[in-house]
């Protein structure tokens, strides 16, 4: 190695350095926040390493009455939103794969423009019409608007690209389309699944403006419980940060571990819903 | 214009003997998806057009009014107020990603050790929780005991007041946004660098072109089209912002950071107001549309001078 190429490596590291740390920065300041006493995080200048560590804040959330309610509800809403979504997306993105209803797609693109809150005005007024609002079906129904069109918009994309041979030779010895479908096609497509469930799982758990309308004291997913904690019950740093750190720890956690899954889902072009 | 070439149904006719079995129709697997697009994504749809012609609140009785809640968006200047804050916020929340995130991919273009774990830790601001994320920016905002106050002491500059004034909401909002989404920048420009063939860079260091040179006349061109999509999509999801303003400011102080989506959030969830909701509704659909258009037309401009007059 000559002297220029080791002066490119540091300053490659250094490049490296300054883009990744205000991300690193960010989250070790979150659990840094999340396990200070008050009296650590009210001093100026700021503590970055407690010397007492206030593991109560996270028991304190944990312990609270309604934590897991909550909780449940979000696994509840993001688990039937993206089971549903998966049961019709799937089939839908091979059928329009294979007919290349290319055409179609423009109702995924409107989708994705339309402001979420565009979809709440109409269908709150459904949902109140047909006396659903004390429950979790109308967010379970609404989350569909983000997870349906990045199901199908990803399995489009996946059976595109998927090899025809196979399954026009099953066709030719008498399987019905369905046994193609459900025998040689999703076999085939079970990365492409992986994908679609992963981002469909993600934006769902994450969605905060449909529940700040739809969810009542019972109903609340995490993120809105979280933003009502703010106003309402909780003013010290400690308890609130580390709500905010379990709340989205889960998508942290998947970023990390499925991080080639969601840079192949995210640059075929489906991004964020509702 | 330019003749176009067809291939003649005769030789689709001919083609189509060979094959023994009737290609199946696919429309079954599409019906359940086409249900449920019908139900939550047109309905709500023409709902929604069908409502911004009434006056429709909450338990008054509905009457047709043709055009006029879009009259009235003419004349309220809350509402002119929130399309000058959707413009600088979009405008900003576009622009700075596009920069940071083309810098990031050059970057990330290089092979490295912990290549995929650095992606994966640099991806997680754009895939966390936004009203948690915003939960923390506010503790940092914040103008006594927030962090950034202090960074900025240790660099001599003197405190900001960040999103509790109204000259400096905006910007500091742009902050978080350009945080969370250069990532998306990142990801979909280092999807366009890793399609660029090697020859050019190979001539080009033969003959002997600086690192920027290389950038701005080989690797630039060659990833526009790319930027071009990350900058429409970022345009999209900047206009439609809402999370972390809503979850930071509620659109204050007073109504500074107030965009159209949090103003329909207000007309429709707080005042009860529908249908005039729902007019908002669909003129902020129309301005996303048109925004899109105007990307698409100095797009399509760009990519005429660069062919027609060269260099």
């Amino acid at each position: 190695m000559n002297l220029r190429s080791i002066l490119g490596r540091i300053g490659l590291w250094f490049a490296i350095l300054v883009i990744v740390s205000p991300a690193i920065l960010f989250f070790l300041w979150m659990l840094s926040l999340s396990l200070k006493f008050e009296i650590d995080n009210a001093a100026y200048p700021p503590v970055f390493f407690p010397e007492h560590i206030a593991w109560k804040n996270y028991a304190d959330v944990l312990a609270s009455n309604r934590f897991l309610t909550y909780f449940l509800n979000s696994l509840v809403v993001t688990g039937s939103a993206t089971a549903l979504a998966l049961m019709v997306g799937i089939p839908a993105g091979y059928g329009i794969a294979r007919m290349a209803a290319h055409k179609s797609a423009i109702v995924i693109l409107i989708a994705r423009i339309t402001p979420g809150l565009s979809y709440l005005i109409p269908l709150f007024l459904l949902f109140q019409w047909l006396g659903l609002l004390g429950t979790l079906v109308p967010q379970i129904i609404i989350h569909l608007v983000v997870t349906v069109p990045i199901v199908i918009w990803i399995m489009i994309g996946y059976f595109e690209t998927t090899p025809l041979e196979l399954e026009e030779a099953a066709l030719i010895d008498g399987a019905t389309r369905w046994q193609v479908f459900r025998h040689v096609a999703l076999p085939i497509a079970k990365p492409g699944i992986a994908v679609a469930f992963i981002l469909a799982v993600i934006f769902s758990w994450n969605n905060f403006v449909f529940g700040i309308v739809l969810a009542g004291r019972e109903t609340r997913t995490l993120p809105v419980a979280v933003y009502n904690m703010i106003s309402f019950d909780q003013l010290s740093w400690g308890p609130l940060a580390a709500a905010a750190l379990i709340v989205t720890l889960p998508v942290l956690l998947l970023t990390v571990f499925a991080q080639r899954q969601i840079v192949a889902g995210l640059t075929a072009g489906a991004v964020k819903g509702g | 214009m330019s003749v176009i070439t067809q291939t003649s149904p005769a030789a689709a006719k001919e083609a189509a003997p060979e094959k023994q079995w009737r290609r199946p129709s696919y429309w079954p697997f599409v019906v359940p998806a086409l249900v449920v697009v019908l139900a939550i994504i047109i309905f709500p749809w023409l709902f929604t057009i069908w409502m911004s012609l009434h006056e429709w609140k909450v338990g008054v009785p509905t009457t047709f009014v043709g055009l006029s809640n879009y009259l009235r968006l003419t004349g309220d200047p809350r509402f002119i107020e929130a399309v000058g804050h959707t413009l600088v916020y979009t405008a900003l929340s576009v622009l700075l990603p596009l920069m940071l995130g083309t810098l990031a991919a050059v970057v990330f273009h290089q092979k490295f050790a912990g290549r995929g774990f650095l992606r994966g830790i640099f991806i997680m601001p754009m895939m966390a929780t936004p009203v948690a994320i915003g939960l923390v920016w506010t503790m940092m905002f914040h103008p006594q005991l927030g962090v950034l106050n202090y960074l900025l002491s240790l660099v001599g500059i003197p405190a900001q007041l960040w999103v509790f004034h109204p000259a400096t909401v905006i910007p500091s909002l742009v902050l978080v946004e350009t945080w969370q989404w250069t990532p998306l920048v990142m990801l979909i420009v280092l999807g366009g660098l890793a399609a660029i063939p090697t020859e050019p860079y190979e001539s080009a260091q033969i003959d002997g072109a600086s690192f920027w040179q290389v950038f701005r006349f080989i690797t630039l061109p060659l990833i526009m089209p790319f930027l071009f999509i990350a900058g429409m999509i970022r345009m999209i999801d900047a206009v439609k912002s809402f999370d972390i303003i809503f979850a930071i400011t509620q659109g204050g102080p007073g109504s500074a950071s107030e965009t159209i989506n949090l103003y329909l959030y207000s007309v429709a969830f707080a005042y009860y107001d529908i249908g005039y909701g729902s007019a908002i509704a669909v003129i902020f659909f129309l301005l996303i549309v048109a925004l899109a258009a105007v990307m698409l037309y100095v797009r399509q401009r760009m990519l005429w001078t660069e062919m027609g007059g060269g260099a």
